[in-house]
This record gives C-alpha cells, structure tokens and sequence, in this order.
C-alpha cells in the first residue's frame, strides 16, 4: 500500500502528574484518509488525539515522552510553535463550541487571527468554508445572526466549517457527534465521506457502527495502549487480539 | 396539629420576625433621613454652594467632588485591577505568588478604611508631595478599592467558558488574542459590577478622605490641570461630616444623607441592571 504517513508516534508515553494515561504508543496516521480511535472511556484515545495538536498542554502537570511527529518533526519539541502547529492540526469538539457571536464571524475568527483583513479575502473564505461543511444553504441569508441560535447539529457543522476556515491539513475529532440526535450524526459523517478527499481525519468515537461507516483505518485503546491497529474492515472482521473481539462484541468496556 | 406542623409553623413565624425586623429598620432609617432631609432640599440647595458673607446654603461643590473622586480613582483602579487580574489568572505560573496576592487581597479588603486614610496621607499627601487633593484622596481610594475590583475581575475571568479557550487555541490562537477577543469580552459585565461596588464604597467613604482630601465646601476649579491637581475639598460624605459634627447643622445634613441615599441607590440599582445582563448572556 502506497499511502503517506503524515503523523506518527513511536513508543509515546503520556502523563497527567502522576498518572500514566498513554503506554508506549505506536501508531501511524495516513494521509487524506479517515483514522478512527476506538475503546472504552478512560483508555487514552481522547488523550492521544489531543496529544496530536497538543491541546493538552492546557492541563497543568501533563506532560509527554517518546515520540509523536507530523511530517516528521517532533511536536513535543521545545520551542515548537504550538499555535502554527494548532493551525495546521485543526480540531472539532465534543459540544459545539462556538463563540457568542455572529455565524460569519465564527468562520472569520481564524483567518482574520492569522490576518486576513481584506472583505472579499473574509468573505470568500466564509462561504467555502460553510459549503465544505454543508451547511451553507442554512446560513446563507443570516450570515450576521447569533451563531448560538443555530440547533446542536447546525452548531457542530458551523464547527467544523470554523475549523476549515483555517485551512488545516488535518482535522481532529473528539467524539464530535456523541451529543447529537442520528439525523445530525448522519449529515456529518457524509460530511466526513466528502473532506476525507482533500484532508487527514482522526476521528474518536464510541459508536462503533460509526468507526465502521467512516473510517478505513481503526486503532483500538484500552487502558492506554494500542491493543491492536489495521485496516477498519479488517479489524472489525477478523479482530487479531482476543480484547479486541471482546470489545466489538460489547463484552468489554 | 402534629409536632411537624408546629415545627414548620414556628419556623416560619421566627424567619417571618427577622426578615420584617430587617425591612421596618432599613425604611425607618431612610425614612427618617428622608423625612428630616426632604424639606431641606431645594433646587437652589442642591445647585448652589455655601457662601457665609452671601448667607446661601449649597453642597454642588460636594456633589461635584463626589464625581471627580469617583471618575479619578476608577480610572486608576480599573486599568491596574484589571491588568493585574488577568496577568494572575491567565499568566502567573507560580502557584505561591497567586495564592499569596488572593490572601493579601482578603485581608486588606477587610482592613478598617482609617487604614488606607493614615497611609494615604503618609504616602500621597506628604511624601510624593500631592498635599490635601482630590488627586491624593482619589489614589487612596483607589488603592483601597484594588482587593475588589481585583477580585471580582478574577471571578469572572475564571467563569469564562472553557469551551472559548480551547475553541480560539484550537485555532491557532495565541494567548493574548483569545483573552482580548474572547475571554475578557465575556468578562466584561463582571469587571463593570466590580467597578460599580468600587464606586459604592468610594461615594461611602468618609475617614480616608477627611485625611486625604480636605473638608473645603468651596467650588474648586477644574479649568485647567494645575488647579484641577490642586483642588481640594469635600465630598458628600464628608460634607455630612462636617455639618452634622463641626457645625450640628442638622438640617443640611439630613438633606446631604438623603441626596448620599439617592446616589447609592442610583449604584445599586446600575449593578443590578449590569449583574442581569450579565446572567442572561
């Protein structure tokens, strides 16, 4: 298989104080395919995704060891430019998160935070961002409306159309449908089926029968460790290791 | 009656006594400042000043001072508050330093105001020169205001929502972008209650500013910035002082309490106003 890793951890160790949250981690993200991270609560996948734009960095006394790089350079590297990094390893939440503000300047906080200020520049990113995240027939004609107006799902899409706004090259998600009903799961991960073209996704869930409809490859965690990795058809198939089976099978977790 | 009724009645009855023991001490007090103040009140009381070849009665000098106090040591107390607020919750690693500045801020924001009165006139009035001003009484009180508008600032800079910090650093935010476009935003009606409060204990102030600021009921001059620095003279709290204790013109200072009792209001009712917008965002 001839595919690009663009992000790769290597024997990845994770600590919150004195806790062990990520074990030896090996795991390779491909290029422009969907990556979904799968296991019971607690088992570090969150942990891990948020190691990816080190976004738990915000968490005092977490700290990192081993290696985890993007394009091959060391994130955790001293010195590195977190925020540049953030930029290009864009990320969706579990609760929609927008900013008490208008929907268009939702979309236009992060271009204009890396200084774009020119009105047609904002506005033409707005409205691709918004189609990219299939919500611009919603918004269209109340682009100046309060954003929190908007209903759980429409929220989550404005999210992601956000995160795209930035131009990433790839896109986290931290169970980013978990608090939405099924038909605004649904939209998003068609949604996912058309980004997977021209972006990297990793994509946590605990809906498995969503890991199996969106992503070609799945990792399993439990208790901080990578319990097995593969292809997602494979995987959910022919599991190799006996926990994973388990889990599928809703004996474990 | 079963034991459990008499408990609730009896109950009820001691809560129903202290709440109305409460509301008839609160009116009869403004009540009667009211009542003994009113009829001292008069346009030209209230828009003249004291003339003692004149014979003419009139605190504008007061009400006027009561202003420049407030305006002057909120436009100290806010910019360093503030700043020093957000530098303690955003940016101040060490735990020790923020514990210790939060315990430092407890305790002189209980300390007695004759306090700040005594180092005010040590410190503003006599080593840096400022004399018996409105400048010097203003920065007393601004100091003495710096525990609460600290405070409440941290309060609300802590209450912002999570979700704007990771939702601005996730998209490549630095941390001063999200603090100015996001968090203090979201802060905003906390900090304006906190100045609110601030002005409330500024307009109640009487000790710190019969040190610091003068007692003069004469117009000053606020036409230029040499005679605005030197004014000097008594706000409406002081004024209330002087006539009730130096001159036991009652009169005048009931009328004095009841303009004082106007104004607290006209605080109180602003840092309701500001504290419901705030919860209905």
């Amino acid at each position: 298989m001839s595919e690009q890793i663009i992000l790769s951890a290597r024997g990845l160790d994770f600590y919150y104080g004195p806790v062990q949250a990520l074990r030896s981690i090996h795991l390779d993200i491909p290029a422009k395919k969907v990556t979904a991270l799968i296991g019971p609560s607690g088992c570090g996948k969150s942990t891990f995704l948020r190691c990816l734009n080190r976004m738990n960095d915000l968490i005092p006394g977490a700290r990192a060891e081993g290696s985890l790089t993007f394009h091959g350079e060391e994130i955790y590297q001293k010195g590195r430019d977190v925020a540049a990094l953030r930029r290009r390893i864009g990320m969706v939440f579990q609760k929609p998160n927008l900013f008490p503000m208008s929907i268009y300047d939702n979309v236009a906080y992060g271009p204009r935070l890396h200084g774009i200020r020119s009105r047609s520049a904002l506005d033409e990113t707005v409205e691709r961002s918004l189609r990219a995240a299939a919500i611009w027939e919603e918004v269209a004609n109340r682009l100046k409306r309060p954003a929190l107006g908007l209903s759980g799902g429409q929220q989550q899409r404005l999210c992601i159309a956000r995160a795209l706004a930035v131009e990433p090259e790839v896109l986290l998600m931290d169970e980013a449908t978990s608090a939405l009903d099924p038909i605004s799961t649904g939209r998003i991960e068609t949604l996912l089926g058309t980004l997977k073209d021209r972006y990297t996704i990793v994509l946590v869930t605990h809906n498995m029968r969503q890991a199996a409809r969106v992503s070609s490859r799945t990792a399993f965690f439990l208790n901080g460790e990578v319990v097995e990795r593969g292809p997602t058809e494979r995987l959910f198939s022919m599991p190799r290791d006996r926990r994973t089976e388990a889990y599928l099978t809703g004996c474990l977790g | 009656m079963t034991p459990r009724h008499i408990r609730d009645f009896a109950a009820k009855a001691l809560l129903w006594l202290s709440a109305g023991a409460v509301s008839a001490l609160l009116l009869a007090l403004a009540g009667y400042a009211g009542f003994r103040g009113a009829p001292e009140l008069s346009w030209k009381f209230l828009t003249g000043q004291e003339s003692i070849l004149g014979g003419t009665a009139g605190i504008l000098p007061s009400i006027v001072n009561t202003l420049v106090v407030i305006a002057v040591s909120l436009a100290v107390v806010l910019p360093v508050g503030v700043g020093a607020a957000v530098y303690l919750t955003e940016y101040a690693r060490n735990h020790l330093f923020v514990e210790g500045v939060a315990f430092a801020a407890g305790v002189l924001s209980g300390v007695p105001s004759i306090l700040y009165a005594m180092i005010g006139a040590l410190v503003f009035c006599d080593k840096l020169g400022l004399q018996k001003t409105l400048l010097a009484g203003s920065l007393t009180l601004s100091v003495m205001t710096l525990p609460t508008v600290l405070r409440t600032t941290q309060e609300s800079l802590k209450a912002a929502p999570r979700s704007y910090r990771e939702g601005a650093l996730g998209l490549g935010a630095g941390k001063w972008l999200m603090i100015r476009t996001l968090i203090l935003p979201a802060s905003v009606d906390g900090i304006v209650t906190g100045c609110i409060l601030a002005a409330g204990r500024v307009v109640g102030e009487t000790a710190v500013l019969m040190y610091t600021a003068g007692l003069s009921m004469v117009m000053q001059d606020f036409s230029s910035l040499q005679s605005a620095l030197d004014a000097s003279g008594a706000t409406l709290s002081t004024a209330l002082y002087v006539y009730a204790k130096e001159r036991a013109d009652f009169g005048a200072a009931f009328a004095v309490a009841t303009v004082l009792l106007f104004l607290t209001a006209a605080i109180n009712f602003l840092a309701a106003a500001v504290g419901r917008r705030a919860r209905r965002v």
